[in-house]
């Protein structure tokens, strides 16, 4: 299986008043039409890193690394125009939290349709049977109405559903999954991930997906990649996890309660600075 | 489904009823707030208006014929009242310096304020937004120093040295414009016998009538007043868009955009300012009020004859009617635009309704 996406020493820097700050510290991975995890906790750079691969870093933050190819595209050559023709069509990315991610003043038929209007030029009743299309994919049961709703109108569970909807319309390689459900009710989760998962899957596309719940990730990957203070710390098969070997791994495993567990007080997550270093 | 769409519905226009309710009350309770406000200047003045009437040599029978007249016999309450009744029915009193109804001279000269804030605001909002929306999208940049140093300028010097300066450079030095006037001497008797006074704006008025090159005289007139105010006007907006625009650059549906793979030009021209004329359109409409208020010291450096020069020529008369009447006007005209802009903020965001 050819490489979709490979990424040797990735380095994400951000100017400030301070000096820099690496957010993202030589991380190297390679995809193939697979699911791989990026696990770690707040600030650990996964969340970077996935949207290096879009090159959506605002300034001051800059990107470099030794080599970052899609699909035999050169990520660090291409032009800013380029890679505008990537974004969308090859590579995509769902969000954390709709409440943000949803333009507030458009209506949502608006949101999924204006990528098929503006680059596929298709006419209006076209591009709105596709999003409906799109709609039914993500089990909106009365998707003419959520087309006319405004983002503010949906749940939490719905506007995911349409993020991921308006995400997988033009049909990507890649999809980025940045903590996707992170933000919705426990009930929803299941629902949410499970048409994600679905969607993956029959589409064969490459899946990132990107969370601070390792059993979670585990479930719907097969590698798990474990950063902390912007590096990968360990690489492991999703069905080893229990062998995982570095104790950050084991600590964030050993974080979460577990039903019928025993009730002593969880471990807090120890942070060595010497697994920071190279 | 089509039981809850029904529902829906209902339950969205009775609230837009409600709030439409709440709307015309706190209209009418701030009206009437105003009134009062104005009643009780024209009583602690110490200014005599049975005295401004009939003059210094009237004896006692005409001084309290006058009195009873004015209604000024009355008990306080009940000259509230009819302060209120007359005012309802467009009644300010006459004017002491010429005889006239008050709101017959207001209906000729708010006009002349209207045409010129109006203009203003149409420059500020044509310049200033886009100026904004350019600086933000490239902060520290050198478009952005200019948009800064430019907006810094319009606010901070003085309108009438604004309006001296640019009468003396661009009317007396380069003779581009018309100077202070809203016509030519020339004109300005014309218009009194040739034109057909339909709206009291010039500009609509010399175009309505067909009359080009008076057209052609009051444009040349008008364009540097209104450059002015529009500069001051524009100052504010562009500074204003500028920081609204910064915030919704950072907000998370402007990174959605793009990964979608929107050109920028919609990411920033679409999707983020169709969220800032949200806060927008109360910063627009208050500059526009501000300015309908009439720009007093630039309606003065211009000789235009709007509502600024007409409540400041009845200050200075003592003329009491006049002053209170145009008040009233201009407080009106702002809470008629505070309305506007609710209404048009409703309209732009739907999480508003």
């Amino acid at each position: 299986m050819s490489d979709l996406l490979t990424i040797r020493d990735l380095r994400v820097t951000f100017d400030t008043e301070t000096g820099p700050v690496e957010a993202v510290r030589g991380v190297s991975f390679r995809l193939g039409r697979e699911r791989l995890g990026i696990v770690g906790e707040s600030g650990s750079g996964k969340t970077i890193t996935g949207r290096s691969v879009l090159r959506l870093i605002r300034p001051p933050g800059r990107i470099e690394a030794a080599e970052m190819t899609f699909d035999g595209i050169d990520l660090t050559r291409i032009s800013e125009r380029e890679m505008r023709a990537l974004r969308g069509p090859r590579i995509a990315m769902v969000m954390q939290d709709p409440k943000y991610s949803l333009n507030p003043v458009m209506k949502v038929g608006a949101q999924l349709t204006e990528g098929l209007r503006l680059r596929d030029r298709l006419g209006a009743a076209e591009a709105r049977r596709k999003a409906i299309e799109a709609l039914e994919a993500v089990q909106i049961r009365d998707p003419e109405r959520v087309m006319e709703a405004y983002p503010h109108e949906l749940s939490g569970g719905m506007g995911q559903r349409v993020m991921i909807a308006m995400m997988l319309i033009p049909n990507p390689d890649l999809l980025i999954a940045d903590e996707p459900t992170s933000a919705l009710d426990v009930t929803v989760q299941a629902e949410v991930l499970s048409i994600l998962d679905g969607l993956v899957r029959d589409r064969g596309m490459g899946l990132i997906f990107i969370s601070h719940d390792l059993r979670l990730v585990a479930r719907f990957c097969d590698r798990v990649l474990v950063m902390y203070k912007g590096r990968i710390v360990e690489e492991v098969a999703a069905g080893e996890l229990t062998r995982a070997k570095h104790p950050y791994t084991q600590g964030l495993l050993n974080c979460l309660p577990r039903i019928g567990g025993s009730r002593a007080p969880l471990p807090g997550l120890d942070r060595d600075a010497d697994w920071a270093r190279a | 489904m089509s039981v809850s769409d029904t529902s829906f519905r209902d339950s969205r226009l009775a609230f837009a009823l409600r709030q439409g309710g709440g709307i015309v009350l706190s209209l009418a309770a701030t009206l009437l707030g105003l009134l009062l406000v104005t009643f009780f200047i024209g009583r602690v003045v110490p200014i005599d208006p049975v005295l401004a009437v009939v003059g210094e040599r009237a004896t006692q029978a005409q001084y309290d014929a006058v009195r009873e007249a004015l209604g000024l016999d009355q008990p306080l309450w009940k000259q509230f009242g009819i302060y209120v009744w007359d005012a309802l029915h467009g009644d300010f009193g006459q004017s002491i310096r010429t005889r006239e109804p008050v709101v017959d001279e207001i209906r000729r000269y708010f006009p002349a304020t209207l045409e010129l804030a109006t203009l203003a605001t149409i420059f500020g909002v044509i310049v200033g937004v886009p100026a904004g929306v350019i600086a933000a999208t490239r902060p520290g940049s050198l478009i952005d120093q200019i948009v800064r140093i430019v907006g810094l300028m319009g606010y901070s010097m003085p309108v009438f040295w604004l309006g001296l300066m640019g009468l003396l450079l661009f009317y007396g030095i380069l003779g581009w414009v018309g100077g202070p006037g809203q016509l030519d001497a020339g004109y300005q008797m014309l218009m009194e016998f040739e034109l057909t006074r339909h709206t009291g704006m010039i500009l609509l008025d010399t175009a309505l009538n067909g009359r080009w090159d008076m057209f052609a005289n009051a444009l040349s007139h008008i364009v540097l007043p209104a450059g002015i105010l529009g500069y001051t006007s524009m100052a504010y907006i562009s500074r204003m868009t500028r920081s609204f625009m910064m915030n919704e650059l950072g907000q998370e549906y402007i990174t959605t955009a793009r990964v979608k793979g929107m050109p920028e030009w919609r990411v920033i021209w679409v999707h983020a300012l169709k969220n800032v004329m949200v806060p927008l359109i109360t910063v627009v409409a208050l500059s526009y009020a501000y300015l309908l208020e009439g720009s007093v010291l630039t309606e003065t450096i211009f000789a235009w004859p709007g509502l600024g020069s007409y409540i400041t020529d009845a200050l200075f008369a003592a003329d009491m009617p006049a002053v209170l009447g145009g008040t009233v006007v201009v407080g009106v005209v702002f809470i008629g635009l505070n309305m506007l802009s609710d209404i048009l903020y409703r309209l732009v965001d739907p999480r508003a309704k």
